[in-house]
């Protein structure tokens, strides 16, 4: 079925579906694009040569991309093209072999948080094949207003700051705010409001049900000096202990990463915008120049598969290149 | 290491200090010694540059953002609060009571920094 059968992870030491060299080598492969297929809480992982025949192969009863970081009005030297990239992710997005049914959008919409970075946004994505998109916020959509201006625009339907859930072909999703009320030193931040409505959204869902948690900061540490991270992410994910599948989705780090623990696998997405360094790989998280012939190979987007027979969702996260 | 900075910036006001006295000014009370006009503190790789600045009462500090990603300048204790700041734009805030000043980025809150007022 996939040629590359040499790249499957086949040792687990640690029983919970991925192994340092799987993981290292999942990391490894972010430029070119990756695919990390769960089934039956098992990593597997394949580098990606064919990214739409291989969506053919994987596609189930959901398909959904994930986009992120559009940094719309960012023109500095690291790209100063951020409409023409991001075009380019939605001429990726109408290539796929699968139609997605939407979008998620998980922050940092915009550079600067001002009107026309959100209008060229929305403009740009209503060429995308699929219509419905939700977002969440990044530190850079609630820029000097604390977040009204996104609220209005793409919250009206939301709780609290922007938080919400909603449910496709069984499986519920959950759009949470992480990027407000930041505190000095500290990491993101979901509060304590958000957290008990959280608590209150998944309390009648069935354990079967696969969740899908999206939110702009990594909800793991990935690297905490540069502030990759939430500070009260271990409670809102200790309310999903009880169910067998639970997918976090962020973006923030303009790189892909992923990890499994447990039941959750974490995954964040590729910028459409500019890459940012591998954690503590220079002297802080600002944008990364690379030479422009390169700079499609480190944008990218997610295609995400969810299979109902086999409970398990795949992520496939493609390059612009 | 703080310290050590914090010397060094004392240091380096009391040689404008003695520059002045030096060309004559003719008004060099104590304080007017230890007293430059501004002083600056320049935001590079995603950290405030000096970490601690040490400033008599009445100095005018002034924040350049040199990154090619916006930052915000923003008093923890609620002191002072800049607008958010993108790539070359400054932020000034005049210090008239002495205390030790806590401040951070709010979008990037791993950022602080401490202005000490004496």
């Amino acid at each position: 079925m996939f040629e590359k059968k040499k790249d499957e992870l086949l040792i687990d030491h640690n029983h919970d579906g991925v192994d340092r060299r799987g993981f290292l080598k999942c990391m490894a492969w972010a430029g070119t694009g990756a695919l990390c297929v769960i089934q039956g809480g098992v990593l597997k992982s394949y580098s990606l040569s064919n990214m739409p025949e291989l969506s053919a192969e994987v596609a189930g009863e959901l398909s959904f991309v994930q986009i992120s970081d559009s940094h719309m009005g960012f023109n500095k030297a690291a790209n100063p093209d951020v409409v023409g990239t991001l075009k380019a992710a939605v001429d990726k997005i109408n290539g796929l072999a699968t139609p997605p049914e939407f979008m998620l959008h998980t922050g940092d919409i915009s550079h600067l948080s001002k009107p026309e970075e959100f209008d060229t946004v929305d403009q740009i994505l209503k060429s995308a094949s699929p219509k419905d998109v939700f977002f969440v916020p990044g530190e850079h959509d609630v820029l000097g207003d604390d977040g009204k201006q996104y609220l209005e625009r793409y919250g009206k339907n939301a709780k609290g700051a922007g938080w919400y859930s909603f449910d496709k072909k069984g499986v519920h999703f959950i759009g949470l705010v992480n990027v407000l009320n930041l505190k000095a030193g500290g990491l993101g931040t979901l509060g304590h409001e958000q957290l008990e409505w959280m608590e209150d959204d998944v309390k009648h869902l069935k354990d079967s049900t696969p969740i899908v948690v999206f939110a702009h900061i990594p909800l793991w540490t990935v690297y905490p000096e540069w502030g990759w991270g939430t500070e009260d992410s271990v409670q809102a994910l200790a309310y999903l202990k009880k169910f067998g599948s639970v997918t976090v989705l962020n973006g923030h780090i303009h790189q892909t990463m992923q990890k499994v623990e447990g039941n959750v696998t974490f995954h964040t997405a590729a910028s459409t915008a500019f890459p940012q360094p591998a954690p503590g790989k220079a002297d802080s998280p600002g944008p990364m120049k690379v030479p422009a012939e390169q700079l499609k190979s480190v944008l990218g987007i997610t295609d995400v598969n969810y299979v109902q027979t086999q409970h398990a969702l795949a992520v496939v996260d493609s390059s612009l290149a | 290491m703080r310290r050590s900075v914090s010397t060094a910036v004392l240091l380096v006001a009391l040689g404008f200090g003695m520059a002045g006295l030096g060309a004559g000014t003719g008004d060099f009370s104590a304080s007017a010694q230890l007293k430059p006009e501004t002083t600056e503190v320049k935001i590079d790789n995603f950290s405030f540059g000096p970490g601690t600045l040490t400033v008599p009462v009445g100095t005018t500090v002034t924040w350049t953002n040199r990154d090619d990603i916006p930052h915000t300048v923003v008093s923890t204790e609620g002191a002072f609060k800049s607008k958010v700041l993108d790539t070359d734009e400054k932020f000034s805030f005049t210090f008239s009571k002495a205390g030790s000043y806590p401040y951070f980025c709010s979008i990037h809150p791993k950022m602080t920094g401490r202005v000490v007022v004496q």
